[in-house]
């Protein structure tokens, strides 16, 4: 049944601007040009072109002063060599030293950070209520974001006494990588928590159904179900740790010591990569001095291994990568 | 002031309409001829959709009465808001989807080099199923139209409340102008929705199930609406209401999907248009008779 | 420790492995042993955070007094403050701010809103985005030393180098939560937009950003608390100096509050240790403020759509 509510007249005052069948009124040309909008976009593009701006500038930052130095001192004996002593009268450029001092402290940091932190993230995504779940990610976050200066000075001024010395009776001087390390996974926790929970949440709920139907308990579904299916994720999250672990530089510079030396014992003092450039940044060093180019070819080598354990990240994420 | 009275409007149905036959293979009919539409706003000719290789409406051939209220019915899946969303451009925002044959506005193409998508947009309107006011008050959800199209405007507060008297939600809102938009119920939003599209004074307005996810004494309301606002709007409603569209449409474009054998792709073909009467009183096709009375669909 | 056991029975006890015998008591056991871990790894993070802010201010309070911030830094521990690296903190995280936010958002808009999704272009400024956000913060420094010494400026202890390694450091934390917080705005609020006859980048100005001005913030106070607690690029622009004037402008010289208190726990003195404990209080309650900030903010408009 249709009943006609047509109003006779047209009468809305929205529509009597221009008199009806005026041509103007239905011209779907361009009204107005929109220059400005054009200028805006490329503006915008450019930001975003940024980044490449930014990779390459760090890229030949990096590289110029490396090639300097490696032009006095040969890549082997940087590689390869055991001695580092670049202020020394014989100066002697082995970065093993650094390198062992930096595995040190990212192992200890991953030794406490991984365990804990899946713990931390299987509690979060499959265990815990989303109230106490409420209550606890907002704490991971403050914890995340205490400055690593602070960081450091509580393991020097904390850990090696109270813990390390008192506590597990542990011979170990003012500055260790035991301690450096211990506190550095301490504040990777949070990362690895977090990125995993998130990988763990993204499990469909029915693949835990499926598991608990099949009478599995909470463990084993956390276990064999949801680890396993969410393991890309979390693998990603451990290597996002271990690239923060390397560059990490206040923890090791204030904690891990300065002698660098080659570190074969958890409980002593080593100078990372990092610590080694924080260091030698305090001098005043002329650009262009070997003493310049050398804070250069530590950085590259750094940049070098997180990139390494980045694009190994991107590897194992594409290959278990998972799709639900 | 309309140009044309009502009773010529709706005179003439297209007789040829009738004597074309569904074909579910691929090789489906092409439609040639534009039906007998007085007076069309809009008219499509031969006009296909592309989403990348896939087609999703096929050969519609199809014109939109000025001050009528059209409604598109059928299936889900059948092209419909496809369709619609041809009709003033929306479907640019897809980035695979691409239109073959032509849609003329009082006889400009509007897929012309020289048509530009924001003046069509101007001209002609949409609401949408969800209502999706911004996240902003009532008023400057009124506003904002006016605001960015740069529409020269004597007392934005008298165009405010115009807008939405238009669209019979004044009463129920100018004490809280600003207030949130989120803060009205469903049907209000959607009304808001109506009153914000018709603030930029345009030709026509689309609707893509304006009343799916309202209660059925919203949907009362924006019917009445719809048949109010037809004294000054050409109205398109994607309808799955079927009693819907014999409540406002004049006339009524039944659409169904024409299954691909090899590729198994669903596209769109239009079965049957003609009067909203003829439709629901006496269609030609027999698909159509078989969906209007619930066989199929 | 009783109330441990016993909230840990009670989840195990939600375990309805109902085989008896041996086996069931040993499944149960490694349940239990399994949840125990589980609070045990909570706790590791939760009482280390709890220990070091006690052990921090147990250290620091006698020093937190008005000489702390009217001070300046000085060889003798009674006279000694933090008040040039307080002013400085401020006017580098200004100018960190200045630079990154509009870059940051503008990057963002672009690759969310109008970056052809399929040029090769915008894939690799995607996937550099993301190698930015891992690459040590040191880094960043080195970065801006060597920009500094192209340029030919001579002295690199200035605020607005310091600020431009510390924005460089935040950007693509800033590109990546505004690409999330954009996306997380529904579609269909542009297309209401759109199909007023806005143009998209009224569409972007009017509707998208403002509907996602809640999670930009978020993301970006975060990321300026990380700026304002990172000490490592900083220290190869000379930050750690002796400054006995206060910071007054972006070429001025600088030390910052994380800065001030390195160079204090170097000092084998306890006594600066203590002044290292008590600016370590007081940039905590500032990060801290921040970061309640942030989440107020994220939990106050969480999806209000």
């Amino acid at each position: 049944m249709m009943t006609d509510t047509r109003t006779p007249a047209a009468g809305s005052p929205l529509r009597s601007s221009l008199p009806p069948g005026d041509p103007r009124a239905r011209s779907i040309t361009r009204g107005k040009p929109h220059h400005g909008e054009r200028v805006v976009k490329v503006a915008l593009r450019l930001s975003a072109w940024l980044s490449i701006v930014i990779t390459l500038g760090i890229a030949i930052s990096l590289l110029v002063p490396a090639l300097e130095f490696f032009a006095e001192v040969p890549v082997t004996e940087f590689l390869f060599g055991t001695r580092w002593a670049p202020t020394f009268a014989d100066a002697t450029f082995g970065v093993l030293p650094l390198v062992t001092a930096t595995a040190w402290t990212t192992l200890i940091a991953l030794a406490v950070a991984v365990p804990f932190g899946l713990g931390a993230a299987i509690y979060l995504a499959e265990y815990a209520r989303p109230r106490v779940r409420k209550i606890i990610k907002p704490v991971l976050e403050v914890l995340a974001g205490i400055p690593t200066v602070v960081f450091g000075f509580f393991a020097i001024n904390f850990v090696t006494p109270n813990v390390l010395q008192s506590l597990l009776g542990l011979n170990v001087s003012t500055f260790s990588v035991l301690a450096a390390g211990m506190v550095m996974g301490v504040m990777i926790i949070p990362t690895i928590a977090s990125l995993s929970e998130d990988a763990m949440t993204a499990v469909p709920q029915a693949m835990r159904q499926g598991s608990a139907a099949l009478a599995a308990n909470r463990m084993q579904t956390s276990l064999r179900v949801v680890f396993p299916a969410a393991l890309s994720g979390i693998i990603a999250a451990i290597v996002l740790g271990i690239s923060r672990a390397i560059g990490e530089t206040m923890i090791v510079a204030i904690a891990a010591g300065s002698r660098a030396q080659m570190v074969t014992d958890p409980t002593m003092e080593g100078s990372t990569m990092t610590g080694f450039i924080a260091r030698a940044a305090l001098g005043d060093s002329r650009v262009g001095s070997l003493e310049y180019n050398t804070l250069f070819a530590v950085g590259l080598l750094l940049f070098v291994l997180t990139m390494i354990v980045n694009m190994i990240s991107v590897q194992i994420v594409r290959r278990f990568r998972q799709e639900y | 002031m309309t140009t044309h009275p009502h009773a010529a409007a709706i005179s003439v149905p297209s007789p040829a309409r009738s004597a074309t036959p569904l074909s579910t293979r691929p090789e489906i009919r092409t439609h040639t001829e534009v039906p007998d539409v007085p007076d069309p706003v809009i008219e499509c000719e031969d006009l296909s959709v592309y989403y990348g290789d896939f087609k999703a409406v096929t050969d519609v051939s199809l014109a939109f009465g000025h001050n009528e209220i059209t409604a598109l019915i059928g299936p889900s899946g059948c092209g419909k808001s496809t369709l619609l969303r041809c009709l003033n451009r929306m479907n640019d925002l897809v980035d695979s989807a691409r239109v073959e044959g032509s849609v003329r506005y009082w006889g400009q193409d509007m897929y012309a080099p020289d048509a530009d998508a924001i003046e069509v947009r101007r001209r002609i309107g949409m609401v949408y199923q969800k209502p999706n006011p911004f996240p902003k008050s009532i008023y400057d959800n009124i506003a904002y139209g006016p605001r960015v199209t740069g529409m020269k405007v004597d007392s934005m507060d008298d165009h405010v409340e115009q807008a939405l008297r238009d669209a019979a939600l004044w009463d129920e809102v100018k004490d809280k102008l600003k207030q949130n938009a989120y803060g009205l119920s469903g049907g209000q939003q959607q009304r808001l929705c109506i009153a914000r599209t018709i603030a930029v004074s345009p030709d026509v307005i689309l609707m893509d199930e304006p009343c799916s996810a309202l209660d059925p004494v919203a949907t009362l309301r924006i019917e009445e609406l719809m048949l109010q606002l037809r004294a000054d709007y050409t109205i398109v409603i994607v309808t799955h209401n079927m009693q819907q569209a014999a409540r406002v449409a004049d006339r009524t474009a039944f659409f169904t999907a024409g299954v691909n054998e090899i590729t198994g792709d669903r596209t769109g073909v239009l079965v049957e248009y003609d009067k909203t009467s003829r439709i629901f009183g006496n269609p030609a096709n027999s698909r159509t008779e078989d969906y209007i009375s619930g066989r199929f669909g | 420790m009783t109330s441990t056991v016993a909230a840990a029975r009670k989840g195990a006890s939600r375990t309805l492995t109902s085989t008896g015998g041996v086996r069931s008591m040993w499944g149960k056991l490694r349940s239990l042993g399994f949840l125990v871990f589980l609070w045990i790894s909570l706790l590791v993070a939760l009482i280390t955070l709890v220990v070091l802010i006690l052990d921090t201010i147990r250290t620091g309070a006698t020093r937190l007094d008005t000489r702390l911030f009217t001070e300046y830094p000085s060889s003798r521990p009674a006279e000694a403050g933090a008040r040039p690296a307080i002013i400085g903190s401020a006017w580098v995280i200004g100018a960190t701010a200045a630079l990154a936010i509009p870059l940051g958002v503008a990057a963002a808009v672009h690759l969310e809103e109008f970056a052809n999704r399929h040029s090769k272009v915008n894939r690799y400024v995607e996937v550099l985005v993301q190698n930015l956000a891992a690459i040590p913060s040191i880094i960043y420094g080195m970065l801006a030393l060597s920009t500094l010494a192209l340029m030919g400026v001579s002295n690199k202890n200035i605020v607005i180098g310091g600020a431009l390694a510390l924005a460089l450091l935040i950007l693509p934390v800033i590109i990546i939560s505004t690409r999330e917080a954009l996306r997380a705005v529904p579609r269909e609020m542009r297309q209401g937009s759109l199909a007023l006859g806005a143009t998209d980048v009224q569409t972007v100005w009017r509707t998208t950003l403002p509907a996602a001005i809640p999670g930009i913030a978020t993301g970006t106070i975060l990321a300026l608390s990380r700026a304002l607690g990172e000490a490592a690029p900083l220290l190869l622009l000379g930050g750690l100096v002796f400054i006995s004037f206060d910071p007054n402008g972006l070429l001025s010289g600088f030390t910052t509050m994380p800065i001030q208190i390195f160079g204090w726990t170097g000092n084998p003195q306890a006594e600066f240790h203590e002044l290292a404990a008590a600016a370590s209080i007081v940039l905590l309650v500032i990060l801290l403020a921040m970061n309640g900030l942030a989440i107020a903010i994220r939990n106050r408009y969480q999806r209000r759509w």
